[in-house]
């Protein structure tokens, strides 16, 4: 049975068929209905059609959509299929742990590694504990800790980046949250050991920015990476909330377009229908390519490293065309 | 964005200095009393009020303050690639670019000038609020990389004045973009030893706050000057509360340990001439 409940708004057409389906298949298991299997598999084809179109050609706002959708893969579940011998380290040593960035020690396909990342959270008690992945100073300290300890045992970094942006609130700006991105930005960007940032999600902004400063930026297929959601663009350039998927197509955000920027190195390839229907073949896919990423520094020394990823950020935008 | 907006056209106002003669603009409204104050004198007070607001001035006017003499060699910005985005909303990005720069007489946000501060060698980077809400896109980016790689090539230090609502939408993740890329050149200023200082003025937030203007050796601030990483308006709506007077505000962030010093307008030469020389540069190596 397929859960409906979460389909998004464009995918409504799908939802008429699935329950179609639910009702055959229950029908056929009750005995009742002639010819009930062929019908089954007829709408099956038909419902499977229906979703290859509609993500044949999704535009930026649908993405949007599908990028923050609460079925996709998080933190938590890419930790629990990659990563070997996971221990998971909290706080900033300063102020608190913030949950809505993670972080830990593990193995990934033999290679000991700091694994740092946004977590949303799925349930509600979930969500509320993660901040909905929305981080406050304390978060980005964790990780500069993290990044430290990394430097200083000569561990690669990985970075599950996915967040709406930084915590805008009171005790956040109270503690310094422009600091915090700040130094977080710096200390990915004189690491002295590979990091590699995935784009798992939503890459929102600054708090984005502040984890995915990376000698290799990878992104999932639908996911996005933009300065301002393209809600907040559309309140402010356009004076509108209805404008944002105009925003959304105006900014450029998906990956498709910011690999044509030279904006992020790979796009990572989502099944049809989505990360949040697949979720065991994208956190593969997700690990070969992180693992491929991390081959590409094996014996560069920490300077060609830091050079590496000096180069790699100061020529984005030198050779675009107007 | 509204109080954007009600700033916009006093600081339009105070731009047009060509128009002079008009009796208008003989005479400068102060925003906190109402008060007509005689436009020579705010001059002279370097724009600060009676009432001790700091207004907001213009690059070269900033340049003109700081640089002993009011002499500085202007640092030409490099050149970029215009609107990569092709970017519209209900104007297109190359027509308020264009306004801007006609309004402005400047081809982006940034100035850059090299000169003596109290005869201490150094670069400033100035960031106009007038010239599209000194938004962080390409153009203000590679200034700063320039000025920082000038400080390096003249071993001196480098003062950035910043001053902008965040990053430039207009350009997207581009602009976004220019956080680490600006980051990175201060990383060259530290290789190399050299002092690297900011002035915080009103207002600086977004994600200019959350790059360069927080990593500084030294935060000064300005008076009463809006400092944060959230607007006021977005961190209103999001904890539902009414703010306290005064967060966010300079004295706010000495409070809170994210700036080391606030200085008044006719005090900055004094204090970035004693800092100049002590965190001077060692001489380079022959």
């Amino acid at each position: 049975m397929v859960n409906t409940a979460n389909f998004l708004d464009f995918e409504k057409p799908l939802v008429e068929l699935e329950k179609k389906i639910d009702e055959l298949t229950a029908a056929a298991a009750a005995g009742t209905g002639a010819n009930v299997r062929d019908e089954i598999s007829k709408l099956r084809a038909k419902s499977n059609k229906a979703l290859a179109d509609l993500y044949a050609n999704l535009d930026p706002w649908k993405k949007t959509k599908v990028a923050r959708h609460p079925d996709r893969p998080h933190y938590v579940d890419y930790v629990r299929s990659l990563v070997k011998d996971f221990v998971p380290l909290a706080g900033d040593r300063n102020f608190a742990d913030d949950e809505a960035i993670m972080g830990g020690l593990g193995r990934f396909k033999g290679r000991n590694c700091v694994i740092i990342g946004h977590e949303k959270g799925k349930t509600t008690d979930e969500r509320l504990k993660h901040n909905f992945g929305m981080a406050r100073p304390e978060g980005y300290r964790k990780a500069i800790r993290l990044m430290d300890m990394a430097e200083k045992f000569g561990l690669p970094v990985i970075s599950l980046v996915d967040t709406a942006g930084a915590y805008p609130g009171l005790d956040a700006e109270e503690r310094g949250q422009a600091e915090a991105i700040a130094r977080s930005t710096e200390r990915c960007l004189t690491l002295g050991v590979p990091m590699v940032a995935v784009i798992t999600g939503e890459g929102g902004s600054g708090g984005a920015v502040a984890i995915a400063s990376a000698n290799s930026v990878l992104m999932l297929e639908n996911s996005i990476y933009s300065v301002i959601s393209p809600e907040g663009a559309a309140s402010i350039l356009y004076r509108s909330n209805d404008k944002a998927k105009d925003a959304a197509i105006g900014m450029k955000i998906t990956a498709q377009d910011l690999k044509g920027l030279g904006v992020i190195d790979e796009i990572i390839p989502e099944p049809l229908g989505g990360a949040h229907r697949h979720s065991d073949a994208v956190i593969k896919s997700v690990g070969e390519a992180v693992d491929k990423a991390l081959k590409a520094f094996d014996g560069m020394d920490a300077a060609a490293i830091k050079a590496h990823r000096r180069e790699r950020f100061l020529k984005i935008g030198r050779s675009l065309q107007a | 964005m509204s109080w954007l907006d009600r700033i916009r056209p006093g600081i339009n106002k105070l731009l047009k200095k060509k128009t002079n003669d008009t009796p208008d603009n003989l005479w400068v409204k102060c925003p906190d009393t109402g008060e007509m104050l005689y436009r020579a004198d705010l001059e002279a007070k370097l724009w600060v009020t009676p009432s001790g607001r700091h207004m907001r001035i213009n690059g070269e006017t900033r340049l003109k303050q700081l640089f002993d003499n009011s002499q500085y060699e202007a640092i030409d910005l490099p050149e970029v690639v215009e609107d990569p985005l092709k970017f519209k909303d209900d104007k297109k990005y190359v027509d308020r670019l264009k306004a801007a720069r006609a309004a402005n007489n400047a081809r982006d946000c940034m100035s850059i000038g090299y000169g003596k501060i109290k005869g201490n060698d150094v670069v400033v980077i100035v960031q106009d609020f007038s010239f599209m809400g000194g938004s962080l896109g390409m153009a203000a980016g590679e200034a700063f990389i320039k000025a920082a790689e000038t400080a390096v090539a003249k071993n001196c230090g480098m003062i950035c004045v910043t001053a902008a609502g965040g990053a430039r939408m207009q350009e997207g993740i581009l602009s976004l973009m220019q956080m680490p890329r600006t980051t990175l050149a201060i990383d060259s200023l530290r290789d190399a030893a050299l002092p690297y200082i900011v002035l915080l003025t009103d207002p600086t937030t977004g994600g200019v706050t959350a790059s360069y203007a927080m990593l500084g050796d030294i935060h000064i601030a300005e008076p009463g000057a809006l400092i944060g990483f959230a607007g006021p308006r977005v961190i209103e709506q999001t904890i539902r509360q009414k703010l306290p007077p005064g967060f966010q505000r300079s004295e706010y962030l000495k409070e809170h340990g994210m700036v080391d010093i606030v200085v008044h307008r006719a005090d900055l030469r004094e204090t970035f001439g004693k800092l100049l020389g002590m965190l001077k540069p060692q001489a380079k190596a022959a």
